[in-house]
């Protein structure tokens, strides 16, 4: 936050429900696949990994290093996927930014989008592979949801960071 | 952006142990979904408890929401119908007109094929439906293409069942949990259907791409030509699906692999109606009669998984 939005009277959350809005957050992503549709293809972004990585990538310390774990098994149990393979994309994904992090961690937006998209891109690949038989061609859905999931990065990251400011608590 | 406020540790062991644990209890995450990916790899339904429960715990929200969007998908219908009426009513009697004359031959044929069957003594197994329900959501994030239907064991679902709509083949029960079941849709990759051509018979396989579409493969033939508007249905082979309902048509001419369109599109605004198995797998394997271990011949294929 800026100088500008610095209000050190302003009343705060409590820091229990502070700290539970960042989960709430991600679960509800998870949730979107409840959407009352049976489409053709994956036309839905991934947006409980779209809500994980904006926290991350805006509020670093927002969530816990063994949260992706336990909220992409929650993913996994909603979004048909394989059991395990939201856990273990999106653990991979904590800690590749925590190897990114030990470079600086001064960024721009378009720095964290170009970073979020780094990310979206292999975890939507193993997803694929991990979820259906390699032999299947499925590259033109999979290339769409990309293209979907990176471009709906920026919303996903104005509502978590609309979220982080009224939290008003790292 | 500026620097989050750090978590830093200073001297503090405490906090430097906290730390410590924080990642690796996240290497411990990611080595445990790795356990489980492996155990799913090797029994898909491994997880099928948790995954229909929560399905099923979630099912009556995206109902409600289905509900709310078929009232919805009504207004531009009733605006429509409204202004279209009169033009509607007179396509309407030419086309009951037209009809007459099919349905009284229609009427003709259906006795003639009940007076040969009786003749053949064909045994038919057509059971009463199991259950009707929408199908609420679906994989809308995933690779995978399965559905969720809004009934379950309880509802007398089981997994297996064939799962048709009003026009043809949907899919079928792959996971049933008490209230909710997840239903493997005919697009979906893994989903394989044997059927035959509707003009002559020709046997055929209905492999879903994932994409929306599905691949109809020749079976047992080389060369075959495939033309468009051919209508693929359901054979009865493997004891899944009873046969004669429609799966799938051609829309564009090929050889021995085309690419097709379901007939059914799943729908959440339509109902589904979940039958019993054609032809049941006996409980256990002595209870058969004559235990014959004849090898799969080329001419049926295997059921769909």
């Amino acid at each position: 936050m800026n100088s500008l939005d610095y209000r050190p009277f302003a009343p705060q959350l409590p820091p229990g429900r502070a700290r539970a809005l960042p989960w709430l957050t991600v679960a509800a992503g998870s949730l979107a696949t409840l959407a009352p549709a049976v489409a053709p293809v994956p036309v839905l972004p991934p947006l409980g990994l779209l809500m994980l990585l904006s926290w991350r990538l805006l509020a670093r310390h927002s969530l816990r290093p063994w949260a992706p774990a336990a909220l992409g098994l929650f993913d996994d149990l909603l979004s048909g996927q394989p059991m395990g393979s939201a856990a273990l994309g999106w653990s991979l994904c904590f800690l590749t930014m925590e190897l990114v992090e030990r470079g600086p961690t001064v960024r721009a937006f378009w720095q964290d989008w170009a970073l979020a998209a780094a990310l979206i891109v292999p975890a939507l690949v193993l997803a694929r592979f991990l979820a259906a038989p390699a032999g299947a061609e499925l590259a033109l859905p999979l290339a769409g949801q990309v293209a979907v999931s990176v471009l709906a990065f920026p919303a996903c990251a104005w509502i978590v960071g609309w979220i982080d400011r009224r939290r008003n608590y790292a | 952006m500026a620097p989050a406020r750090d978590r830093r540790t200073g001297f503090s062991r405490r906090r430097q142990f906290g730390i410590f644990a924080g990642y690796v209890l996240s290497v411990a995450g990611a080595v445990v979904a790795l356990v489980l990916l492996t155990v799913s790899a090797l029994n898909p339904s491994a997880f099928a408890g948790a995954r229909t429960g929560a399905a099923g715990l979630f099912a009556p929200a995206s109902a409600l929401l289905a509900s709310a969007a078929a009232a919805v998908a009504t207004v531009p219908d009733a605006v429509s119908s409204h202004f279209g009426v009169r033009a509607e009513n007179a396509r309407l009697r030419a086309e009951a007109v037209r009809m007459r004359r099919l349905a009284t031959r229609a009427r003709g044929l259906q006795y003639e094929n009940a007076r040969l069957r009786r003749l053949l003594a064909l045994r038919d197994r057509e059971g009463a439906p199991v259950a009707t329900a929408r199908l609420v959501s679906s994989s809308l994030s995933s690779v995978r293409r399965f559905a969720v239907l809004n009934a379950g064991r309880w509802q007398g679902v089981r997994p297996g069942m064939p799962v048709r709509g009003p026009d043809g083949l949907i899919g079928r029960v792959l996971e049933a949990g008490p209230t909710a079941a997840r239903v493997l849709l005919l697009t979906d990759a893994e989903s394989l259907v044997p059927v035959r051509r509707t003009r002559d018979g020709l046997p055929a396989v209905v492999v879903g791409r994932g994409d929306g579409t599905v691949d109809v493969r020749s079976v047992n033939a080389t060369d075959v030509t495939f033309r468009a508007g051919d209508l693929f249905v359901t054979t009865g082979t493997g004891g899944l699906y009873a046969p004669g309902i429609p799966v799938a048509t051609v829309p564009r001419p090929g050889r021995d692999v085309v690419r097709g369109r379901t007939v059914a599109s799943a729908d959440t605004l339509d109902y589904a109606v979940v039958e019993p198995p054609f032809f049941p797998i006996p409980a256990s394997p002595l209870a058969l009669p004559a235990p014959a271990p004849a090898a799969p011949s080329p001419t049926s294929p295997a059921p769909a998984r």
